[in-house]
């Protein structure tokens, strides 16, 4: 619940490390669209202007029928077309994410992938290696707790986090409303990582430059078949924890084949983040769209 | 089969494979839906809407027992509660990239059954739209 106006509705809420236990009105600017506190704009009154008075008696007809305003009458069903995209708000906002990072030159990476596929270390360790001569700004997205914009603010890269609440993904909005808390710079790289989750977020385009989305030799090989919306719509494929291949079953080869019968486009980078074997080509990757 | 709930939060689900599952996307689409109904009743002047129409693709990336319950919870007290749906199932179609050949595609993995090609482009079956609104 809102503390502020105490309405009901769970509301992401977008926190830099250290304010856990602030509570500021413009932690959740919510527009209040969605549910209505404000619903007074249809009091207009219907004047029409239609006092005038007129005293020299022609009576004309009025056979026009003023009958067309009064919201009473509708007692016809009528059937309005509509064809509205339902994701088109999302898709509409996105766009608006979009052309901002382009005009500030910014690239923006969303980084999706299941719980434990190892995000959140691939990030400290890029940060750590490479955060000299670039500039990262990180938005985390996880249902609950601080933990991993804690794990990244040890780098010094800021960094907020977006708590979705019951929420399994993000969103256009969440991404506007923090990056305008991030005040991202121009020129920067920003990394949003994503809620642990290769179903929900693959629909909700976030407004990024690019979609990566990793797995882990400790998942099955055939992630990209049972996932295929997000490894369709993604633009570089990381296979992370390299380093554990030789104790367990994972098939690189199969991994590789499943990932091109999804999406024969898809880029694909083996790596681990633990023994930094592979990491050169993910700088160079990302390194190569800042140019 | 049946589908069973689990209320331990408004959202959590259990489906027909007795797994619990993420809370899902199909809320947020069920809520975007809610707000598009309102938004063109409320232009329309319209106090009642006695029937929506939606349209869902094959393809869409949506599990429908999913977005009819979320539908059920999004609707309350809203002007969409005691509104008929109607969802038009779009069925998907496919054309290879190699060959050219147009199919009916169920899943994002089949490849083309002419020269077995992956991925082809996606001609019908992502769709995701409030097609009408039946109002008074």
């Amino acid at each position: 619940m809102c503390d502020t106006c105490g309405c009901g509705q769970s509301e992401p809420t977008i926190r830099k490390p250290g304010e856990e236990n602030t509570h500021s009105p413009e932690d959740h600017e919510h527009s209040h669209e969605g549910h209505h506190h404000h619903d007074h704009d249809h009091s207009h009154s219907h004047d029409h202007g239609h006092n005038h008075s007129h005293d020299h008696d022609h009576d004309h007809d009025h056979g026009r029928g003023h009958s067309h305003t009064h919201a009473g009458d509708h007692t016809h069903p009528r059937k309005i077309e509509i064809e509205q995209d339902i994701l088109g708000k999302n898709n509409l906002l996105a766009e608006r994410n979009r052309g901002f990072f382009e005009a500030k030159n910014i690239l923006a990476l969303n980084l999706v992938s299941s719980p434990g596929s190892g995000k959140t270390t691939l990030l400290e360790r890029t940060i750590r290696e490479t955060g000299k001569e670039l500039s990262f700004f990180i938005i985390e997205g996880d249902q609950q707790t601080m933990n991993d914009a804690n794990r990244i603010a040890e780098t010094g890269a800021p960094v907020v986090q977006v708590n979705t609440g019951e929420g399994c993904h993000l969103d256009a909005e969440m991404v506007n409303r923090a990056v305008k808390k991030l005040e991202v710079a121009e020129k920067a790289i920003l990394m949003i990582e994503n809620v642990g989750n290769l179903v929900c977020p693959a629909l909700f385009d976030l407004g990024e430059s690019f979609r990566v989305v990793i797995m882990s030799t400790t998942e099955g090989e055939d992630k990209p078949l049972k996932y295929p919306y997000m490894f369709r719509s993604s633009n570089l494929c990381i296979i992370n924890k390299t380093d554990l291949l030789p104790y367990v079953d994972f098939d690189m080869a199969r991994a590789r084949e499943y990932t091109r019968r999804i999406n024969p486009d898809l880029q694909i980078i083996e790596l681990s983040v633990k023994t930094g074997e592979g990491m050169e080509q993910w700088y160079e990757w990302f390194k190569s769209k800042t140019r | 089969m049946p589908v069973r709930f689990s209320f331990k939060s408004p959202i959590y689900f259990i489906f027909t494979d007795g797994k619990p599952h993420h809370p899902m996307h199909e809320f947020s689409i069920a809520m975007n839906i809610v707000d598009i109904a309102t938004d063109y009743a409320r232009k329309e002047n319209a106090s009642v809407v006695k029937e929506i129409e939606i349209e869902v693709g094959e393809l869409a990336g949506v599990v429908m027992d999913a977005l009819e319950f979320s539908l059920d919870i999004a609707v309350k007290e809203s002007i969409l509660e005691g509104a008929d749906r109607k969802v038009i199932k779009i069925p998907g179609r496919a054309r290879c990239r190699e060959c050219s050949h147009t199919f009916a595609i169920h899943d994002l993995y089949t490849l083309c059954p002419k020269c077995n090609s992956p991925a082809p482009e996606i001609l019908a079956g992502t769709e995701l739209r409030v097609k009408s609104l039946l109002v008074e």
